[in-house]
């Protein structure tokens, strides 16, 4: 009954969404207030009803309803609960409705805090809006529906893939939804501006905090999706190069490059023409995105259970918003003329320097994806493009960027002084050389990798610092630092983000120490400056699996650091093993344990990695996301925020 | 659509994590073993989705780490070890593509497009800074109307 209700709020949403695609569209372009301001309620109400099949569904997880064919295919009633919640968005079906989910409540967002903009363009904003969940309602009503039901529901279900349940994983694709499809609102606003016809400053503030949320939401998105491959597949790795990771990737990178062009936009009214461009493309990589992952084009570690029929559905959508976007733009172009001037060196000139590299690093890693699929296409050649070829290809470009980083962001607008800002950040520049050096004496015959990240960590962090001293004033008056904009305090902490970042990926991939053996019960051996003793294994029985349990100690000196438990888990309804790696953390290293099979001899395979300044690379992310976060709480965005609730009526007159 | 919704969990096919490289293929010299496992991060495992060999648990990688090992221990170069596998398996398995053939368009296409892109980067901002500066446009007059009311607010 539920899921029938579910269904049926379901076709309600896709009728509510069409209604709100034309008539504010035609209202917009009459000036009919009364067309315009269908699209207010109907965002609320498509919001709503999208909500209720999600939470049908949902229902039918929670509640083990195994007549749903999907409860059937990806849950079990011995299942913990955040793993039913989870198993929803577990799987292609549910993940799309999740996505439509997450389009219409940007929809009503815009719809709800959009009371400062002017009623033509909210019209169009949100007409452009349901226009992609339109598409992809149609997509899931059509092609992926989630509540069929099964004619004779079977006892029980066929489990989760066990990977998935996991805490990391659960959170994992809910996070990275709403930055890809945080990116479509974006996406709106630039088509809508494109329709009106005028891209102004306003319109650069306007769409930079949707930048921006959609932006911090990937971060974190692609964080715990890192941070889980880091703990759970059993070997350390953070970053794979895979085509979905990197589709994930792309739109981040063309977010982050969004996200700086739009301040150019808002403050000197240049820059237009590509920002709208790269709103189309940072949406259009999410799309694309989601054809890699769904369409089984590219052979992917994630790739869900594909189908050609859903591939072609979607490259349908993609072609068809990008594709239109684009020649839109190309039919526009004239009305976004530049307006500011500004000299060579200056803060806007540093800007595209950094749009520049982010866009160029984004199109290497777009070509590294696509490559294999064209080389067999046209040249008949069966070859992959791996890591190895995206860390020699990638790299430098961020580099450049983090070198050029703390430069361009103490630059003055419109006429900078290269000299100045080099001579403020001295003391950045010498404690980051000091550092490099000391570094490179300390290790031996290892590669620059370590130096390198560490110049460009401390060079990152100490540029951040003098940024925010910067506006202390000649007399150091430290109380103006509590007193500057939070969007500044933002800027400095993701750049310092960027940086720890960085030094956390080098330290890791240079410093890394591994040993693989097979080790016995009471015979301790040494990695590194660590002592290592299996004391036993033992088995012992989760809620839906079995699990042999190490208990190792870990010695320093011949004291006791840490006792850590790995384990290897079977799941049995899955028939899947799993390991769970033990992962001792620390602020300079992660020792990390992983038991395997059991050997003839008694022995138990046993791999220890050393693994130097690992959480560094997701503190820097979660500083990044701190960063937006605060840029996100400036008091620019409140007052227009807080705009509407000032006002006394909600139809505005034209 | 029935096979698909059986289907349809996330097929992570990757490494059932049970870890790579077994203790008993290790090879005694130290420096050997360090050259295996560079070439084995190169190499692709075929029945994997994007993992290399080193990274891979299943058979058909094993045979691979093993295969490198021995050529090793035969006394062949790195790259000849690498020919050795590319030969029998096609250059499918190599993770970092070749240079030859079109696939300079792989590698050269980042440095042309920067070069590319840093070109029309600085006409922008050269012209920019020559430019004479707009007048800042007034508003319409349905923009002063709109502004006229919210202030009246």
């Amino acid at each position: 009954m539920i899921t029938e209700l579910g269904h049926f709020a379901l076709i309600l949403a896709f009728l509510t969404a069409i209604v709100q695609m034309v008539v504010p569209l035609i209202g917009a372009h009459k000036r009919w207030p009364g067309w315009m301001a269908v699209a207010e309620p109907a965002a609320s109400a498509q919001f709503a009803l999208t909500a209720t099949a999600f939470g049908a569904l949902t229902y039918a997880f929670v509640v083990s309803d195994f007549s749903v064919q999907l409860v059937y295919a990806n849950s079990h009633s011995l299942k913990p609960m955040l793993y039913k919640i989870s198993g929803v968005w577990g799987n292609h079906e549910g993940s799309m409705l999740l996505w439509v989910l997450i389009v219409t409540l940007f929809g009503a967002m815009a719809a709800w805090f959009g009371g400062n903009l002017p009623p033509t363009l909210r019209a169009r904003v949100l007409s452009v809006q349901s226009a992609i969940a339109v598409a992809f309602f149609a997509f899931i009503l059509f092609t992926s529906n989630p509540f069929i039901r099964v004619a004779v529901p079977p006892f029980d279900g066929t489990d989760l893939n066990p990977l998935l349940q996991d805490p990391g994983l659960a959170f994992h694709p809910p996070f990275l939804y709403l930055g890809y499809v945080g990116l479509s609102i974006c996406f709106s606003f630039a088509v809508a501006a494109l329709i009106e016809g005028r891209v102004d400053a306003a319109w650069g503030r306007w769409v930079r905090p949707w930048t921006l949320a959609a932006w911090v939401f990937l971060t974190i998105g692609i964080a715990l999706g890192s941070w889980w491959a880091y703990y759970e597949l059993g070997w350390g790795g953070f970053w794979f190069w895979d085509p979905v990771e990197n589709a994930s990737f792309m739109p981040w990178l063309f977010a982050a490059a969004l996200l700086h062009s739009a301040i150019v936009v808002e403050k000197r009214e240049a820059l237009k023409s590509w920002t709208m461009l790269l709103a189309i493309m940072a949406f259009g990589f999410s799309l694309i995105g989601t054809f890699i992952v769904r369409s089984g084009l590219l052979t992917s570690v994630h790739a869900f259970a594909n189908d050609p029929e859903r591939g072609v559905f979607i490259l349908a959508i993609l072609v068809f918003f990008t594709g239109g976007a684009l020649t839109l733009f190309a039919a526009r172009a004239q009305v976004m003329e530049a307006k500011g001037v500004f000299g060579v060196v200056s803060r806007e000139s540093a800007l595209v320097a950094n749009n520049i590299l982010l866009a160029v690093a984004s199109f290497v890693v777009f070509v590294g994806t696509m490559w294999p699929l064209v080389a067999e296409m046209f040249f008949e050649r069966k070859l992959s493009v791996g890591a190895p070829f995206f860390n020699m290809a990638f790299t430098p470009f961020m580099v450049l960027l983090g070198l050029l980083l703390p430069v361009g962001s103490i630059l003055s607008w419109k006429r900078g002084k290269i000299g100045k800002a080099l001579k403020d950040l001295a003391p950045a520049l010498a404690l980051a050389l000091a550092l490099m050096a000391l570094v490179w004496v300390l290790q031996t015959g290892r590669s620059m990798l370590g130096p390198v990240g560490v110049f460009l960590g401390a060079w990152l962090v100490g540029g951040a610092v003098v940024d925010l001293l910067s506006r202390t004033g000649r007399k150091r008056d430290y109380s103006r630092l509590l007193r500057l904009p939070r969007a500044d305090w933002g800027k400095a902490v993701a750049h310092g983000g960027l940086g720890i970042t960085m030094l956390g990926i080098a330290g890791l991939m240079a410093w890394e120490e591994e040993d693989i053996r097979v080790a016995y019960i009471d015979q301790p051996f040494t990695v590194g400056q660590f002592e290592f003793e299996l004391k036993g294994v033992e088995r012992v029985r989760g809620p839906n699996y079995f699990s042999d349990m190490a208990d190792v100690i870990v010695r320093r000196g011949g004291d006791e650091l840490v006792r850590v438990a790995p384990e290897k888990r079977t799941y049995p309804v899955a028939q899947m093993p799993t390991t769970e790696a033990a992962i001792d953390y620390r602020f300079l290293r992660d020792i990390y344990v992983v038991i395997g099979d059991k050997q003839d001899d008694g022995g138990w395979v046993m791999r220890v990695y050393i693994k130097p300044l690992a959480n560094w690379i997701w503190g820097g992310c979660i500083l990044m996301s701190i960063g937006g976060l605060l840029s996100l709480s400036d008091r620019r965005y409140r007052v227009a925020a807080g705009a509407k609730k000032s006002r006394a009526v909600g139809v505005p007159a034209e | 659509m029935r096979g698909l919704l059986t289907g349809a969990a996330l097929a992570l096919t990757l490494a059932l994590p049970v870890g790579a490289v077994e203790p008993d293929e290790i090879l005694d010299d130290p420096v050997l073993e360090a050259r295996a496992r560079h070439i084995s991060d190169g190499l692709r495992c075929l029945v994997c989705q994007n993992e290399s060999i080193d990274e891979s648990n299943a058979s058909l990688a094993k045979d691979l780490r093993i295969l490198v090992r021995d050529r090793l221990l035969a006394g062949d170069a790195d790259s000849e070890v690498v020919d050795f596998i590319v030969d029998r398996y096609g250059e499918f398995v190599l993770l970092r593509p070749t240079t030859g053939g079109w696939n300079w368009v792989l590698w050269g296409s980042g440095p042309l497009v920067f070069i590319l892109a840093l070109g029309m980067g600085i006409t922008y901002v050269r012209r920019r800074s020559t430019a004479t500066p707009v007048g800042v446009e007034g508003l319409s007059d349905a923009e002063k109307a709109r502004v006229k009311e919210l202030l009246d607010e």
